[in-house]
């Protein structure tokens, strides 16, 4: 154990700081210390994807990098992905009308890589969205929905699943 | 069909709105003030005596707060049962003297941050002296073979042969008859959240409290039994959200080490499993069997009889594993109308981690071992495999039906679902589109399952496998509840898992009262005030939950119609229910007049009424209540879920890799009261089962370790290898049912398996191979082909 230090990022929009050991991984730092529970722990060995993140608008697994390798970047949780409170964004709002979860577990990190695919490649094909969704593993669903959902959100699926 | 208002409709599921705010509260979620912290000293060896345990080293590191061993804590804890009759095989959380495979627990150390925790397990020495042991099941089952429990007298903890119907007298008679063996790999369901229990215990209250992501049947009673509680003492919190479990979320040993060291050192103490802790010693490992089948069978392809042998490897501990052997029994002849079957099922001890309840809770093993043996018939007769279950398949007409081994299936149209399948995946074109790909140079199939999921969990099995237990009722149920100022909120008495029931219960009590399912809220009790419940699972929520929701809504509804009966000055019965009021005639009085009149005028009530407005419904399962007869022969499950499984797959001839087509699902649970959930259980169950077929093992070396202990080498299904499915439905109502409805849970895992497979042997069958082993990885796939192409 060595002495905490100040980590300072800007998480969904807001400068926060938090005093953590040098060894805390950025989604301690998150759950732990600012109390963002979302962002989920699944293998701890970067190959689930329960943890994304987005870190500087890139998708990166926050269970594999500490928290000080961080300092000073931005850090969007699934907690930032709405527009404003009360609304959702499209993909959000997608993964509802498509049943594109069950338990939930994986879908904070399954949002965090559709958004991702989104802002690079706004009308993916279901390869892409598949390759994209490819580094999280989801027990639930069989990823058939979670397909559906980004065909929807991007403008290339009619609503109404069932 | 009756015609729904909301039932069997497109809605957006409840839980999902907190799910993707990241707004669900899971069990790592809820940190206490003052939480302490576990980790584990876990056993490096298969089988060894623990000599000694020195703790000094890590309990000198400030911030540890305890180590404790068995030695320590066992004797203040009764023993965990296991669901069989075999008292001599103890089980405690943390070992005590001897170690009975790599990876249990010897030691828990307690401190204030889960990484001292660790830091301090490292420094505990543990010093042991290995013991011979046994990894392989046969080699267990061998005369002199290393005993994982000595007291218990044998690897065996369970073994019965069942005789039902005249097999000899039809294989005798049969034309022919063939066998084979299969083997289903241990894999399991491995939720992407590892367990997490915590508990935090006041000696003012005397009361423990626990969160933990359970999914359990009596999972409050067993606990409270293991810590010497009363029942009263220990308070579940349902109402947290479980990470996916499938199953096997059985954390037994892990509350109950939380819970005793949150009482021994009167502090919140939570034990979250890494993934390791998780895969090893989280004693969540799935199924382990051989198979040996033998079919007599005429010329036409009509099969008669059945020999099924089963050696089930559950590993150093058991709870309710061996009775995975016993479910089957009510859909041992799958949907096919075997006239008679001798089941032979052997439950054995090894070394290795514990087994534990999987989706199908055994019975996609048994499936899978059914529908290899029927492929090989058809091989055996030259016979188009589709037209060999055609033959076989119970007719529409013929439900409710009778097996041989006691159990009546409710209702189906087995060869509707599976023609409705095939149309939808285009018999001709996969045929044409198989053979372009064998043009290419491909190895290409086709395989097709036909296969029931039993629904409506029962616990027959139970006195079905131990006679001392005269468990006979499984019931669930729900309490309804209408305020002062019209809102309705559900109760129901379990944790969720994934499977949306507040989703389910406030569309069925939407459904019964005619009110808006969105305005209905559904919470989850504790276990102190909740009504019985056991647990979401054996695919029964839709029936059981659903049934006991609608029941305690009807009964909501009765009250209203009867207090408008009697404003109306009408006879009890004659004012009927529309749109969530009391009309009669031209007189309508409106739900919020009703309610009013419950909670506030008694003065209006009819004479002996209770005032208020809640109701509760406690439902036992349908066909419930049998003592299983002496030649074992028992009503199982109630209700009968079929699915059929079309696919098309190839192989790569140079490196094995298989690659699935064309995957189409024929799915009929009855009425569906919620469409995107079921076809969600689906895809999914098909998924898991696309990683139980080619992908997924709990390997072990010969000498015992655990050679999967990682997501790097337990290999789990993603988008890329899972394929795009079809899904046609179909709707056999279940005349047992409330609405008709039978259970999903398990669909898509129950045939999925057995399809795959099915299509990758015939992919192998023109160089004369086959694989009967799961998973088929493409290096097994590889060395098929090259043992067929040196043949």
């Amino acid at each position: 154990m060595t002495a905490p230090i100040p980590v300072t990022l800007t998480v969904n929009g807001t400068r926060r700081t938090a005093m953590v050991e040098p060894r805390t991984t950025l989604l301690d730092l998150l759950r732990d210390h600012l109390a963002l529970t979302g962002t989920h722990a699944g293998c701890e060995h970067g190959i689930c994807g329960a943890c994304s993140v987005l870190l500087e608008g890139e998708p990166v697994r926050s269970c594999c990098l500490f928290a000080p390798q961080a300092e000073g970047m931005s850090v969007t949780t699934v907690e930032g992905l709405a527009p404003a409170r009360g609304e959702l964004s499209a993909l959000q709002d997608a993964f509802l009308e498509c049943h594109a979860l069950q338990c939930g577990y994986c879908t904070p990190g399954m949002l965090v890589a559709c958004t991702d695919l989104l802002a690079r490649i706004p009308r993916p094909t279901e390869a892409q969205v598949r390759e994209a969704i490819g580094g999280n593993i989801c027990r639930c669903t069989g990823y058939q929905q979670i397909v559906d959902a980004v065909m929807l959100a991007s403008g290339q699926k009619a609503a109404a699943h069932g | 069909m009756a015609e729904f208002r909301f039932i069997g409709r497109h809605r957006r599921a409840v839980e999902h709105r907190r799910f993707v705010r990241g707004q669900g509260r899971y069990a790592a979620d809820i940190v206490p003030a003052g939480l302490l912290h576990v980790a584990i000293v876990a056993s490096p060896h298969p089988h060894a005596r623990i000599v000694s345990v020195d703790a000094s080293a890590a309990l000198a590191l400030p911030g540890v707060q305890a180590v404790v061993t068995g030695e320590e804590m066992n004797p203040a804890l009764e023993p965990m049962l296991p669901g069989v009759d075999a008292p001599a095989v103890m089980r405690f959380p943390l070992a005590q003297g001897v170690v009975r495979y790599a990876g249990e627990w010897v030691a828990a150390v307690v401190a204030e941050t889960r990484a001292l925790a660790e830091d301090a397990a490292e420094l505990v020495q543990v010093e042991y002296e290995a013991l011979p042991f046994v990894v392989d099941p046969g080699e267990a089952l061998r005369e002199g073979a290393p005993l994982v429990h000595p007291a218990h007298g044998s690897n065996v903890i369970w073994h019965r042969r069942f005789d039902w119907g005249p097999v000899e007298a039809d294989f005798a008679a049969a034309a022919h008859r063939l066998s084979c063996r299969v083997q289903w790999a241990r894999s399991s369901t491995v939720p992407i959240e590892t367990f997490v229990a915590t508990a935090q215990w006041s000696d003012a209250t005397g009361l423990l409290d626990v969160w933990a992501s359970i999914q359990m049947p009596k999972f409050p009673d067993q606990l409270a039994r293991a810590l010497r509680l009363p029942g009263n003492a220990v308070r579940v919190h349902y109402d947290v959200d479980v990470g996916g479990s499938y199953g096997v979320k059985r954390g037994l040993k892990h509350s109950v080490l939380v819970g005793w060291l949150a009482r021994h050192l009167h502090r919140p103490v939570r034990f979250l499993e890494d993934r390791l802790e998780n895969m090893r010693g989280g004693d969540m490992q799935g199924p382990d069997r051989v198979f040996d089948v033998e079919l007599a069978f005429e010329a036409d392809g009509l099969v008669r009889a059945m020999r099924m042998k089963a050696v089930d490897d559950v590993g150093a501990y058991a709870g309710r594993s061996p009775l995975q052997l016993g479910k089957p029994v009510g859909a041992i002849v799958g949907p096919y109308t075997i006239n008679a079957v001798t089941y032979d099922a052997w439950s054995v001890m090894t070394n290795k981690t514990p087994q534990e309840a999987v989706r199908g809770f055994g019975q996609a093993p048994t499936n899978y071992a059914i529908e290899t043996a029927m492929d090989r018939v058809a091989r055996f007769l030259g016979m188009d495999p589709v037209a060999l279950r055609r033959r076989n398949l119970i007719a529409a007409d013929a439900f409710p039906y009778l097996i041989p081994s006691g159990t009546s299936y409710d209702s189906g149209d087995y060869a509707a679902v599976l023609d409705k399948a095939l149309a939808a995946a285009g018999q001709d074109a996969l045929l044409a589109e198989r053979d372009r790909l064998r043009a290419q140079g491909l190895l290409a199939g086709i395989g097709v399952s036909t296969c029931l999921e039993p629904s409506g969990g029962n616990s027959s099995f139970e006195p079905l496998f131990n006679p001392k237990n005269t468990t006979t009722t499984w019931m669930d149920s729900c309490l309804v509840r209408v305020d002062l100022n019209g809102a309705v909120t559900a109760v129901m008495g379990t944790t969720s898992s994934g499977q949306a029931h507040e989703t389910l219960v406030s569309t069925v009590v939407g459904e019964v009262l005619q009110r808006e399912p969105d305005s209905i809220r559904v919470i989850h009790a504790d276990s102190l005030n909740a009504l019985p419940s056991n647990s979401p699972v054996g695919s029964r929520m839709a029936i059981m939950l659903g049934g006991a929701a609608a029941g305690a809504a009807k009964r909501i509804r009765a009250k209203l119609l009867a207090i408008a009966a009697h404003q109306l000055q009408a006879p009890p019965d004659a004012p009927r229910w529309e749109d969530g009021d009391a009309v009669l005639g031209e007189a309508r009085i409106p739900w919020a007049r009703l309610v009013e009149i419950a909670h506030r005028e008694f003065h209006n009530l009819p004479d002996g009424m209770e005032p208020g407005l809640q109701e509760k419904f406690v439902w036992e399962v349908p066909t419930g209540g049998m003592i299983p007869t002496e030649d074992g022969r028992v009503q199982m499950y109630p209700c009968h879920s079929f699915e059929s499984h079309v696919v098309l797959a190839s192989l790569d001839p140079e490196t094995g890799k298989p690659e699935i087509h064309r995957y189409v699902v024929g799915h009929d649970c009855g009425v569906m009261i919620s469409p995107d959930v079921v076809h969600g259980m689906t895809y999914g169950g098909v998924a898991h089962g696309l990683g139980a077929a080619l992908m997924e093992r709990f390997a072990y070396s010969d000498d015992g370790q655990l050679m999967a202990g990682s997501f790097m080498d337990y290999l789990l299904p993603s988008a890329q290898e899972v394929p795009s499915v079809a899904i046609v439905d179909h709707c056999t109502p279940s005349p047992l049912t409330e609405f008709g409805q039978k259970g999903s849970g398990e669909a898509g895992y129950l045939g999925g398996p057995a399809a795959i497979a099915s299509a990758i042997n015939d992919a192998l069958a023109p160089l004369g191979a086959e694989i009967n082993a799961l998973p088929m990885t493409p290096a097994a796939i590889w060395r098929a082909i090259e043992e067929g192409r040196n043949r």
